[in-house]
């Protein structure tokens, strides 16, 4: 096995542009978007209150995704309505949870 | 040729030691190649149920016949979830492969928890019971604290194991509940190939908030299958 070590890479986790592509990713699974549409996810774009089809359940399935992606564990207590509401929430939800794990 | 997919029924054991007629999806044309699909748990089910049936449809033109039973109280069955138990479904589906003589057996995802043993066949990205919970009960804390009564993990346990609770829409009695809470994949069998998403291609369906359909999916499932069921027959 060989590690590609990429040069943003540090030992506090996976680059950052790593955990957003990755993020996208499992959006573009659990929302059925095109790479395109993926692609043009903003910080501000809406998700959770804003997507109907992104109901409780649907949300629940994408956090168990992004533990499983990012081998990391959610606390319930750690998921406000911000980290859901908006992409750019998600994506610091993420980013803080690789961080620090 | 192909057969016509046909709903059919067949007496399922019950708790108390008798038998309920339960619904089948079958392709039977009395074929020696006899698949029985023991579907996902709760919502999965639904999401993955174009998929499965579109798989067999191609199975069937490739000369296996197949059964995908209903787990008690499930789909059009009549009985209650709420009474269900996982023991209970194990015997279930362990009855369904003696009564449609399956030669072969296709779980997907948490159906794993239900495989009957001594049977070749595939785990389609099997799921443990703390993983099938996990997800549900996210659903309902993250439901409860929308609608302005917070609840948390502890107390939907609690809940569960004691009297059951409804998870995402669906009544899972306390016994249920507990086994889920437990319940680990099957020790690998000889015969028994893990399929993970890599070897079907696409996205995973049972992500997609919406249920999807993907022809490609269906054909990549069931040429695995058709091939290793014509090499061994």
């Amino acid at each position: 096995m060989t590690a590609q070590v990429s040069p943003q890479s540090d030992e506090t986790g996976p680059a950052r542009s790593k955990i957003d592509s990755t993020l996208r990713a499992i959006l573009r699974d659990v929302l059925g978007l095109s790479e395109e549409r993926a692609a043009e996810l903003t910080p501000d774009s809406g998700l959770f209150g804003h997507l109907p089809e992104l109901d409780s359940q649907a949300v629940a399935d994408l956090l168990t995704e992004m533990e499983d992606r990012f081998d990391i564990i959610i606390e319930d207590d750690e998921v406000d309505g911000d980290h859901l509401e908006t992409y750019g929430g998600l994506l610091a939800l993420a980013e803080a949870k690789t961080v620090t794990s | 040729m192909t057969t016509p997919l046909k709903f059919i029924e067949w007496p399922s054991p019950t708790v108390d030691g008798g038998t309920r007629n339960e619904a089948a999806l079958a392709f039977d044309g009395g074929r020696a190649m006899r698949l029985l699909v023991i579907p996902p748990l709760f919502e999965e089910a639904n999401k993955l149920r174009h998929l499965l049936v579109e798989a067999l449809r191609r199975l069937d033109a490739s000369g296996i016949d197949s059964f995908m039973p209903d787990l008690p109280g499930c789909n059009e069955s009549r009985a209650h979830l709420a009474e269900q138990t996982l023991d209970g479904w194990r015997t279930a589906t362990a009855e369904a492969a003696g009564h449609f003589r399956a030669s072969a057996v296709l779980t997907v995802r948490g159906g794993a928890l239900l495989r009957p043993t001594g049977l070749p066949g595939w785990d389609y990205a099997p799921q443990d019971g703390p993983k099938v919970l996990r997800s549900m009960m996210r659903a309902r804390i993250i439901s409860t604290k929308e609608a302005g009564h917070p609840e948390t993990r502890e107390e939907i346990e609690a809940k569960g194991r004691t009297e059951g609770i409804a998870l995402a829409g669906w009544q899972i009695g306390p016994e249920m509940f507990a086994a889920l809470e437990t319940a680990e994949l099957p020790p690998p069998e000889t015969g028994v190939i893990v399929l993970d998403q890599e070897t079907i291609g696409g996205r995973p369906l049972w992500l997609r908030a919406e249920p999807d359909f993907d022809a490609a999916q269906a054909d990549a499932l069931a040429a695995v299958i058709a091939i290793a069921m014509r090499d061994s027959a």
